[in-house]
């Protein structure tokens, strides 16, 4: 009686040729488990990601909105990174976005004839400060209490987009605006340029400025070094005379003030007035890219644009009928497949024949 | 008058709390076997989306119920295949258990948002019980969803503290190595109780799409899974205290409720965030005296085990 029995066998390093591929396999795996979900509800997966490409990089126009949309996924995911250098999870990157944008947009309206040099600058200030004090308040229990950042990240999401619904229904409703939840509209002078005649953005630049610092702080300063070893031994950091509770308050503050930024640029550019709608989950999608990007910040860079491009070809998708929720789901299937093909790098599966009695073993490489 | 309004907010505080109680006690098992899973929300929303799909089909409500917890299972199922056969990091796969199950209720809902329930939950009055001055209403005029958790409570507990295998349950979130050495299965058990602990968000998200609301809409759990995982610090794993959590939290929400209901003059918005503001506060008061006192997390909680 034989019987095949799948082994996972531990490989001393992950092989370089798997490191280059696991990504694209990973991306491989997802489009074909989604494809399964398409499928099942009637859906022709290849029609369905044929007008994902098409929408999001087939011409110059879906190439620009493509960039738009990876803009806050890219501020909010470099700050989430830099955090998780730290082994700091921050999943409130959604609320600190919103709190951003609030201020940002707090500033706009009570500047209304003030021109761009004097209300931009403030409301850049304005939106990453508040992001960082959104991040302060579950910070400083982590640091010196212990208490899970996770959860309480999480948690003050919910009270940020309640505080947004809260001005956009009481206090900020434009008079003029029918009853719908909008405030007054900016003045010009409070809305971000925009780029080589696209809604490209400012926003890229402050994204990619962002990248270019958090790579030069965490490769070449003291800080840098600092942060790296409290997130892969802090112990021996804590023998070294670091500092980690201040650490972590710092790094998470600057998680807080980066994807604060990039509400405060989403608002500016973008929107235009403070609306309820002003991200689909772009706090959360960065969690996932800031992994898939392997807390590097040109890596993080890159998948943001990647994510963007999701979005953007489901929005294209809809046209056919698939719903928004269906580019979540692909996205929350790539990082399963990710953290799969990432372990799998880490064993080598065997198919063993269990020959009854005798002991012998026969192996496949796999 | 004002002992009776008393009352309905302490009645509403349960319905309100058992959703959140029965993701609690699925987290409560699958971390008491080391495997921590942050995925609650996801396996809450699944489920709720899964047993009001079938039940609106079938038109049965045992069969929306059956579906939830199985959709769960298998919600839990993949956390358990990530994290302890793949070593996935725990929080990083349930955070993706999360999103995922976000999306794919989201996906799998669309076409029943606003569809009613031909069936739903009713108050299933407990004869004589019931009657009882103010516990009888606060406890025992409710649905079956709400009376099954009594049952579950005391079991768990009993199954944890008094019996063998709850033992050899606690022992590999305590010690895996020492388990495993004395002949306990450590990843059986850790791949049953994420199994178990996904049935059971599943059953929660079900309480709130076929009994608490009842209807479909998107991302309705509205955070109560990570309530449930903050609850479990709060509980310090245990089963009744749990149930206490979940009151608690149940009772701010209808606290909330009410107070919108009656036209307090607080705007609506600051009454929703009160239930997030006060978990947060409750996890922040738990954790720093929890050092004084003896009780804390499984030893092994979210490191995966690998037999040497």
């Amino acid at each position: 009686m034989n019987a095949l029995k799948l082994v996972f066998e531990k490989r001393e390093a992950v092989s370089p040729a798997y490191k280059f591929i696991s990504p694209l396999l990973a991306i491989v795996m997802s489009l074909v488990l989604g494809a399964i979900f398409l499928l099942a509800s009637g859906f022709s997966p290849l029609k369905v990601y044929y007008y994902m490409w098409w929408g999001a990089f087939s011409d110059w126009y879906g190439i620009s909105e493509t960039l738009v949309t990876s803009i806050p996924i890219m501020l909010c995911a470099l700050g989430v990174a830099l955090a998780a250098k730290m082994l700091l999870w921050n999943v409130g990157a959604e609320g600190q976005f919103h709190m951003g944008a609030c201020a940002a947009a707090w500033v706009a309206l009570s500047m209304p004839g003030a021109p761009a040099w004097q209300v931009l600058p403030l409301m850049v200030l304005a939106g990453m400060a508040a992001g960082a004090l959104w991040a302060l308040l579950p910070a400083v229990p982590r640091a010196y209490l212990g208490v899970n950042e996770i959860i309480t990240t999480l948690l003050l999401n919910y009270v940020a987009i309640y505080w947004v619904e809260y001005l956009v229904h009481g206090p900020w409703r434009d008079p003029v605006s029918l009853n719908f939840p909008l405030s007054a509209p900016f003045s010009d002078a409070a809305r971000l340029p925009f780029l080589f005649g696209t809604r490209i953005h400012w926003g890229l630049v402050f994204a990619l400025a962002a990248a270019a610092l958090i790579w030069f702080v965490l490769g070449r300063t003291k800080w840098g070094y600092e942060v790296t070893v409290i997130g892969e031994n802090p112990r021996a950091a804590r023998y070294a005379g670091m500092n980690i509770e201040r650490n972590i308050v710092l790094s998470m503050c600057i998680a807080g003030a980066l994807a604060g930024l990039g509400g405060m640029a989403e608002i500016s550019a973008i929107a235009g007035r403070m609306t309820r709608q002003l991200s689909p989950g772009y706090g959360y999608s960065a969690i996932i890219v800031a992994w898939l990007g392997k807390l590097n910040p040109w890596a993080v860079a890159l998948v943001s644009v990647l994510f963007g491009g999701l979005l953007v070809g489901g929005y294209s998708a809809q046209v056919i009928g698939v719903t928004a929720a269906s580019v979540n789901m692909l996205q929350g299937l790539m990082l399963f497949c990710v953290l799969a093909t990432e372990a799998l790098g880490r064993y080598r599966v065997r198919i063993v024949r269990e020959v009854a009695r005798a002991g012998k073993e026969v192996g496949v490489d796999g | 008058m004002a002992d009776s309004m008393f009352v309905s907010i302490l009645s509403a505080a349960v319905s309100s709390g058992t959703p959140v109680l029965y993701a609690a006690l699925g987290e409560l098992v699958c971390e008491r076997s080391g495997v921590l899973n942050l995925g609650v929300e996801g396996m809450m929303l699944v489920g709720a989306v899964s047993g009001f799909l079938t039940a609106v089909r079938t038109g049965s409500l045992a069969a929306g119920v059956l579906a939830a917890i199985i959709a769960g299972g298998c919600m839990g199922l993949i956390h358990a295949f990530m994290t302890i056969t793949l070593r996935v990091n725990q929080v990083v796969s349930g955070l993706a258990l999360t999103l995922f199950g976000t999306g794919l209720s989201g996906y799998l809902g669309k076409s029943v948002i606003g569809v009613p329930l031909s069936a739903t939950f009713h108050q299933v009055p407990i004869p004589g019980l019931s009657s009882i001055p103010v516990i009888g209403t606060v406890l025992f005029k409710h649905d079956l969803l709400v009376y099954l958790t009594y049952i579950v409570v005391p079991f768990l507990w009993f199954y944890l503290y008094r019996t063998r295998p709850g033992l050899h349950l606690r022992s590999v979130g305590e010690s895996p190595e020492t388990a495993d050495a004395l002949g306990v299965n450590v990843f059986s058990i850790r791949y049953a109780s994420a199994v178990a602990g996904g049935m059971l968000a599943g059953l929660g998200g079900a309480y709130l799409s076929l009994a608490y609301a009842p209807s479909w809409l998107e991302n309705m759990t509205a955070g109560r899974g990570w309530i449930a995982v903050a609850l479990v610090i709060f509980a310090v794993w245990d089963p009744f205290r749990a149930m206490l959590g979940a009151y608690l939290f149940g009772g701010i929400d209808a606290l909330g409720f009410r107070m919108q209901v009656m036209g307090s003059g607080v705007s609506s918005f600051f009454l929703k965030m009160m239930p997030y503001v006060f978990t947060i506060v409750v996890l922040i008061i738990v954790t720093a005296t929890a050092a004084r006192r003896s009780s804390r997390a499984p030893e092994a909680l979210g490191t995966p085990y690998e037999r040497e």
